[in-house]
């Protein structure tokens, strides 16, 4: 979000939707989250001339064609870099980068870091379905120990990658979890929408086709309640309809699961969310989802300088007092001259 | 074009302490890498521009940043051309060497000219540099040198003494070493001390006492020259200025000439410009250049990586500022599928290409010519992109702005070759005006161009350019990427006919640029005879010298040589048909020869050199006698 963009400008969700056929298998979580996206923006008051939807590659990445405002399909994994120079050459959009796991953790990781560590001023939403759709179903670096793919017929090796932990290991200043079909998934874009610099977003996404329901042990409407723990800064950290929570053994610096007794959590240790916590950020990204409910929502919030700001300011702090004169910058050191 | 020291005495322009003068000399200083041999040839540059001389410059440094001491490896030369006549090479071989250790004589001394002066520094011959140098007896001793003249004395001793009253540690007082080299320098070729001195203070404003020990130096060196009772071979020579056309004129690199020239590209468009970059050699001082002109509006960028360095440049350019790039061969490689988006967006960008030695890593501070079919071919898919190439330092500059108003005007990512030997070398340039390039100012389409109030984002104008829509502008949001879209909506479309018909659009719109750029000239000679030499890029001092010597002899020779490498001048097939013979040199095995032999089905003959280093005069010379003969 910008200064701009905060004089609200009056759309519905319709003003948002383009011509373009959605391409997704029917029944995809994407579809989800392009409606939870065309909501949210009319609530943020965008303004469809000032915001872009730009993408990499992958089933995520066909997501700019489908919202009605500028958009621009890259190339694999190379979203961040391109949206470092556009919005360095204007700070003033608004702009939303949509990735998926191969595309923002895989081929474009090294992008990924970069644009969280510079903290650029855009909102990264990675859908994570845990496989490569568009490719036809390879396993991906967060696929899950063992998974069976095309590529790994016995099941793969290689430990996966934590998008969250990976954000927040290289600077990122806002962590947020979501899934594709949660009612919550609004709020948690509007949050990262009014976060001054790179807020990113992981967005557990079903992919019907080649990983289904691979997050249902804690989406599942049966499995909310003990799978779920939803975040909210200045609120204890409960779930399972309050009669759990989490706590801090603090001999081992580690969470714990407590159980909460009548309601009375602060007996049971439970901590309260503190979205400005990086210590507890990094402890409830990293936490195992089974012995553990899923951290969802805002995880980490806490602003600091964009790099956009930073380099306007030092553009403008280095042009002060001088003129932009090519002649005489041509004519710069030492010359002679030829009678 | 270089002569020997003492053969010519026409052009004595010097008074009667004088030793008759050549029209130009070569000086190759070389030293170890922590000599300051860079520093001691600019110096002497700047010295020689000041003296009127015209010259060319061959900067030849190690890959390695700080090599060890005294070895063959370590070795940094710095060779300089300048004379009263036109100049446009490094020259051949060198009249004078100076060579600060046995390491540098050892590398160099095989390229001078028979009879030509060596200058060593005895203070450095010692048992343990011999032996670095693998040399098992000092060849200032045993007579190995003898076909040239040999000037050897101990410039450590001198320099250590001459610094003395400032109390220096031995390690830095060495260090003015190079300043009493420079000094003797400039006694030889009678120049005026008083601009390096001014320069000293300058550069030591922090450290006044190590400007004087340089000062001191500089002047011992000089002082030495004009006082020591030398016989034999140390004269003093004065070469008058070189005629050349009236006005301001400077030193530039190719580097800083292509730094200027986007800069006023960007001017001439009225845009901004946006550099992308990722530290390479040579490419990298483009960067540094322009990081410190933000007053003209420019943004520079250090990316984590050359695909991100591009990826940037085209995300600025798609937000409405000229997106530029910069790198050498192996950056550019890593570039490749970044141009094909821009050349299916068809935006603009400029992708400078500073060439060195490949394939991979290669020779990253020798120069070459090898990445002409990456320039025209290498890209995935029908990817046709324009291909500017400089041909000297200042030269670059005018290739920039061409290479901004090609990308501008048709909305396509443009490659501007250069290569080391440009990017390094210095010449003197005659400061052009800036207000003497005709604007091209862009239009951002600001109102929808389609039927019923829609945006086209593809629609094209009559040179085949689709218009340049800011995001921000309302009402005219789209949405365009990499993959195959439909010929006016830009919205995703396979079909085969939109395929078909946007290969074409992208093919056409390239091929016409042939119609929007000066027709071929002759170079130096005419249009028509028995043998045509053809060049692009570096090579363009050699040849021209070689050329021109040619003709001298009567020789029936002319020289073409190519800004545009593509598309190609609309009239280069017919002309090159006029000529009984085509020879193309290049610093590759024949890239460009392969390139014209495809368009034009001409019989074009290669002349291939891939070592490193430029082309001799002479060795152009001999190919142009072989193929007359």
């Amino acid at each position: 979000m910008n200064e701009m963009t905060k004089i609200a400008v009056q759309t519905s969700l319709k003003d948002w939707e383009t011509d373009q056929e959605v391409r997704w298998c029917p029944g995809c979580g994407d579809y989800a989250i392009l409606k939870a996206v065309q909501r949210t923006l009319p609530e943020i008051g965008a303004d469809p001339a000032k915001t872009v939807f730009v993408s990499g590659i992958g089933c995520s990445s066909r997501f700019p064609y489908y919202v009605e405002s500028y958009g621009f399909h890259t190339i694999h994994g190379r979203a961040p870099a391109f949206v470092t120079g556009l919005k360095l050459a204007n700070p003033e959009l608004d702009v939303w980068l949509v990735t998926g796991d191969g595309d923002g953790m895989s081929i474009g990781g090294n992008h990924t870091m970069h644009v969280l560590r510079r903290n650029l001023n855009t909102q990264i939403l990675l859908f994570n379905n845990e496989i490569y759709g568009l490719t036809k179903g390879q396993y991906s670096p967060t696929s899950r120990l063992g998974t069976v793919s095309p590529t790994t017929p016995l099941g793969s090796v290689d430990r996966p990658a934590s998008p969250c932990a990976f954000a927040l290991g290289a600077g990122g200043r806002f962590i947020a979890r979501a899934y594709d079909v949660s009612k919550e998934l609004p709020s948690v874009l509007k949050a990262a929408h009014a976060h001054q610099g790179a807020a990113f977003v992981e967005i557990f996404q079903n992919c019907i086709v080649y990983n289904k329901d691979v997050f249902a042990d804690f989406t599942e409407k049966a499995n909310a309640a003990t799978g779920q723990l939803w975040l909210t800064d200045g609120e204890p950290m409960l779930f399972n309809k309050g009669t759990q929570g989490i706590a801090l053994d603090v001999e081992t610096l580690s969470l714990k699961v407590v159980a909460v007794v009548d309601g009375d959590w602060q007996a049971a240790g439970v901590r309260v969310h503190d979205v400005k916590n990086r210590a507890m950020a990094h402890l409830l990204v990293e936490m195992p989802f089974g012995p553990f409910p899923m951290a969802l929502g805002v995880i980490y919030d806490d602003p600091r300088p964009t790099f956009e700001a930073a380099v306007i300011e030092e553009r403008t702090r280095a042009a002060a007092g001088k003129t932009a004169n090519l002649a005489k910058l041509l004519s710069k050191g030492q010359t002679w001259t030829v009678e | 074009m270089a002569t020997v020291l003492e053969s010519e005495p026409e052009g004595h322009t010097g008074g009667s302490d004088l030793a008759p003068a050549p029209e130009a000399v070569v000086v190759r200083f070389a030293g170890d890498s922590g000599d300051g041999m860079q520093l001691t040839g600019g110096q002497f540059t700047l010295s020689t521009a000041l003296a009127g001389n015209d010259l060319a410059t061959f900067p030849d440094f190690p890959a390695e940043i700080r090599a060890p001491q005294g070895t063959l490896f370590g070795v940094s030369a710095f060779q300089i051309n300048f004379g009263s006549t036109e100049i446009d090479t490094a020259g051949d071989a060198p009249d004078v060497l100076v060579a600060m250790n046995p390491a540098a004589l050892k590398t160099n001394v095989g390229a001078l000219k028979p009879g030509g002066l060596i200058i060593a520094d005895t203070g450095e011959f010692n048992k343990r540099n011999l032996e670095k140098a693998k040399y098992d007896v000092s060849p200032l001793e045993d007579g190995s040198l003898e076909k040239w003249q040999v000037l050897a004395f101990d410039i450590s001793a001198l320099t250590l003494e001459a610094v003395k009253p400032f109390g220096l540690g031995n390690k830095e007082a060495l260090r003015c070493k190079n300043m009493w080299t420079l000094g003797l320098a400039l006694w030889m070729f009678d120049r005026d001390r008083q601009p390096l001195i001014d320069w000293l203070k300058g550069k030591f404003a922090k450290a006044p006492v190590l400007a004087d020990a340089n000062i001191a130096a500089l002047n011992a060196g000089h002082a030495y020259g004009e006082t020591a009772e030398l016989s034999g071979p140390l004269k003093q020579y004065h070469l008058a200025p070189a005629a050349s056309e009236p006005g301001l004129y400077r030193t530039v690199t190719g580097a800083e000439a292509v730094s200027y020239g986007l800069v006023a590209g960007a001017q001439l468009a009225g845009l901004d410009l946006f550099f992308g970059g990722y530290p390479i050699t040579p490419a990298s001082a483009i960067l540094h250049n322009l990081a410190r002109l933000k007053e003209f509006g420019v943004t520079t960028f250090q990316a984590e990586d050359e695909i991100a360095a591009i990826a940037a440049a085209i995300g600025a350019s798609f937000g409405g500022q000229l997106g530029v790039t910069s790198s050498s061969g192996p950056g550019i490689a890593l570039k490749g599928e970044a141009m094909g988006l821009a050349i299916m967006t068809e935006l603009p960008l400029v992708i400078v290409n500073s060439q060195r030695g490949g394939p991979s890593t290669g020779l990253p501070t020798k120069t070459e010519q090898s990445d002409l079919y990456q320039a025209v071919y290498g890209r995935n898919g029908d990817a046709p992109m324009p291909v500017v190439a400089a041909r000297s330092p200042s030269d670059a500059f005018e290739c920039a702005i061409e290479a901004c108003r090609l990308a501008v005007q048709y909305m396509t990512p443009v490659m501007l070759l250069t290569d080391g030997y440009i990017a390094n070398a210095a010449e003197p340039w005659k400061v052009p005006d800036p207000a003497s390039f005709a604007p091209f100012p862009v239009t951002f389409l600001e109102e929808p161009n389609g039927p019923d109030g829609k945006v086209l984002p593809y629609a094209r104008d009559a040179k085949g350019a689709r218009p340049w829509i800011k995001p921000g502008t309302p009402g005219l949001m789209h949405r365009i990427g990499g993959i195959e879209k439909n010929p006016g909506t830009g919205n995703i479309d396979y079909a085969p006919a939109s395929h078909q018909a946007m290969t074409n659009a992208r093919k056409d719109k390239i091929d016409g640029i042939a119609a929007g750029i000066p027709v071929q000239d002759v170079t130096l000679g005419e249009a028509g005879g028995k043998l045509a030499l053809v060049g692009w890029g570096s090579t363009y001092g050699p040849i021209h010298q070689a050329v021109r010597r040619a003709r001298r002899k009567g020789l029936d020779v002319s020289h073409i040589h190519v800004r545009h490498v593509w598309p190609l001048p609309e009239n280069l097939g017919e002309l090159l048909k006029s000529y009984e013979k085509v020879l193309v040199p290049e610093m590759n095995t024949g890239q460009f020869k392969t390139v014209l032999r495809d368009q034009y089905l001409v019989d074009a003959k290669p002349l291939n050199k891939t070592s490193g280093q430029p082309f001799t005069i002479a060795e152009i010379e001999a190919a142009i006698a072989a193929a007359l003969a």
